[in-house]
């Protein structure tokens, strides 16, 4: 309980931020300077995964370490869904947050870690409300949706987002009958159901996560209602990083303003190139439950 | 009177229902314009180096600490006490409004966050549940700083004038006292 405080208290710190991939050291130098509020250590971003078509792990300590020793901003890591070893190792580097991702090849097609069991907190990927409530309800301490990694298109981060914001609004119109009967269609706790009822959004930090490649991206999702946004490929694979990191940090902190936005949107080079969903072979999205 | 929330990153609306609870108004600040049209200012948790940059490249620390120096209330959280710190990790801090020296990240990782009891004699409270996250340590401070709270021998409540510093996180907690004391500042 208190452990459970403590890490979504820590998932507060990072609202109206930008959390970045990086792959080595000098990326998360690059990223902290350009204004990250976190890193995400992994070995590939998804674009490449995409590309190269293999198995995607935890990515190796010694890399993990590498960042952890480069920064003074929290470091996260991904695991495979279902892969609790992968966690406990992660655990056991001392990493701030373990991101238990469809972004890697699942370890587990039935069950997620279960997440009560570490100290350490977990974010996990969301499409809909209901699967956003079974991962809190296994002990992620943050979501973020899982949008479509690595395709620089933003479309289905928008569909999760939305889907959760919908589905949200509307517990509004249930009586508690109803209320208990979807909680026991998506095998969550009645009063995790009624919490977010009550609250009007979910009862933790919920990110925009799979396909942000500008900073009109980011500023969509936080107009959307995201606490703040993961960039994956999005500023590594772009013809600029630094540049392209430092104008999606100010996008999320003024996406109100569209003047502003103009002004950080000018000049930055070439985004990721995008793909379409219809020409994906791999939907990481449908990965997981 | 308007309360003003640095909204650059971290844990900003996570003060709207105690302002609320208090009576008070209050607005996200996100440039120096919006400085201008606030009574007193609350610097949230979240990460410092990214508040510190965007200030610095937002023009926002010059008038900040003039209105800091003619007397505006200002409570820096966990990275809002870095912020108001004179001295930081061994080096200039970014308002200098705190006569204290802080060390960043002073008690590790996310591991090593915790929830512990402190005594705040001034709200006579015996056992305060401080929810420390990644948080700074106040290793030493001016003659003038007044310390309320002191946890593993270090300052972790503290204020100097108008200016109130907490290394854990009250807006976490369910209960007002600090923004009611805040609020009277």
């Amino acid at each position: 309980m208190e452990r459970e405080k403590i890490n979504k208290g820590f998932a507060e710190m990072f609202k109206n931020g930008v959390i970045m991939d990086v792959t080595n050291a000098e990326q998360a130098s690059i990223s902290q300077e350009a204004g990250a509020c976190a890193v995400m250590a992994l070995e590939r971003v998804p674009a490449d995964i995409r590309k190269d078509g293999q198995v995607a792990r935890m990515s190796d300590p010694a890399m993990i370490r590498a960042i952890m020793a480069s920064v003074s901003i929290p470091v996260m890591a991904k695991v495979r869904i279902g892969h609790f070893v992968e966690a406990s190792i992660l655990e056991a580097l001392g990493v701030d947050f373990v991101d238990e991702s469809e972004v890697l090849t699942p370890a587990d097609e039935a069950r997620h870690v279960d997440k009560t069991k570490f100290k350490a907190p977990f974010v996990c990927g969301a499409r809909n409300l209901g699967e956003a409530l079974r991962r809190i309800n296994e002990g992620a301490a943050m979501i973020r949706t899982k949008g479509e990694a690595g395709t620089g298109n933003i479309v289905e981060a928008v569909r999760h987002m939305r889907t959760i914001n919908e589905q949200i609004h509307a517990l509004r119109g249930q009586n508690s009958h109803e209320m208990a009967k979807y909680a026991a269609q998506n095998c969550v706790p009645l009063e995790l159901v009624r919490q977010t009822f009550e609250l009007g959004r979910l009862p933790v930090v919920n990110f925009a996560a799979g396909g942000v490649a500008t900073p009109a991206d980011a500023a969509l999702m936080m107009a959307l209602g995201a606490d703040g946004v993961f960039v994956g490929s999005g500023i590594f694979k772009s013809q600029n990083p630094a540049k392209m990191a430092h104008a999606i940090v100010q996008a999320v902190i003024h996406f109100q303003d569209a003047h502003k936005l103009a002004e950080i949107s000018q000049d930055l080079g070439d985004a990721m190139i995008g793909l379409e969903n219809e020409s994906l072979d791999v939907k990481m999205a449908q990965r997981g439950n | 009177m308007t309360v003003g929330i640095l909204g650059l990153q971290g844990a900003v609306q996570d003060h709207f229902a105690h302002l609320k609870r208090c009576g008070a108004d209050y607005k996200v600040v996100r440039d120096s314009a919006g400085l201008a049209a606030i009574d007193r200012l609350i610097i949230p948790g979240g990460e410092s180096t990214v508040m510190a940059k965007f200030m610095r490249q937002f023009h926002m620390l010059s008038p900040l600490s003039e209105r800091i120096a003619a007397g505006m209330p200002v409570w820096g959280i966990c990275a809002g006490s870095i912020l108001l710190a004179e001295i930081a990790d061994g080096a200039q801090g970014a308002l200098k409004a705190l006569p204290v020296k802080v060390t960043r990240n002073a008690y590790g990782r996310q591991l090593d966050s915790r929830i512990d009891f402190i005594e705040i004699a001034k709200f006579g409270i015996p056992h305060y549940p401080a929810i420390f996250i990644r948080a700074p340590k106040i290793v030493s401070a001016g003659p003038e700083v007044i310390s309320h709270a002191i946890y593993n021998e270090h300052p972790v409540f503290v204020t100097y004038n108008r200016v109130m510093a907490t290394t854990f996180h009250p807006e976490l907690n369910n209960d007002d006292i600090f923004y009611d004391f805040f609020l009277s500042l």
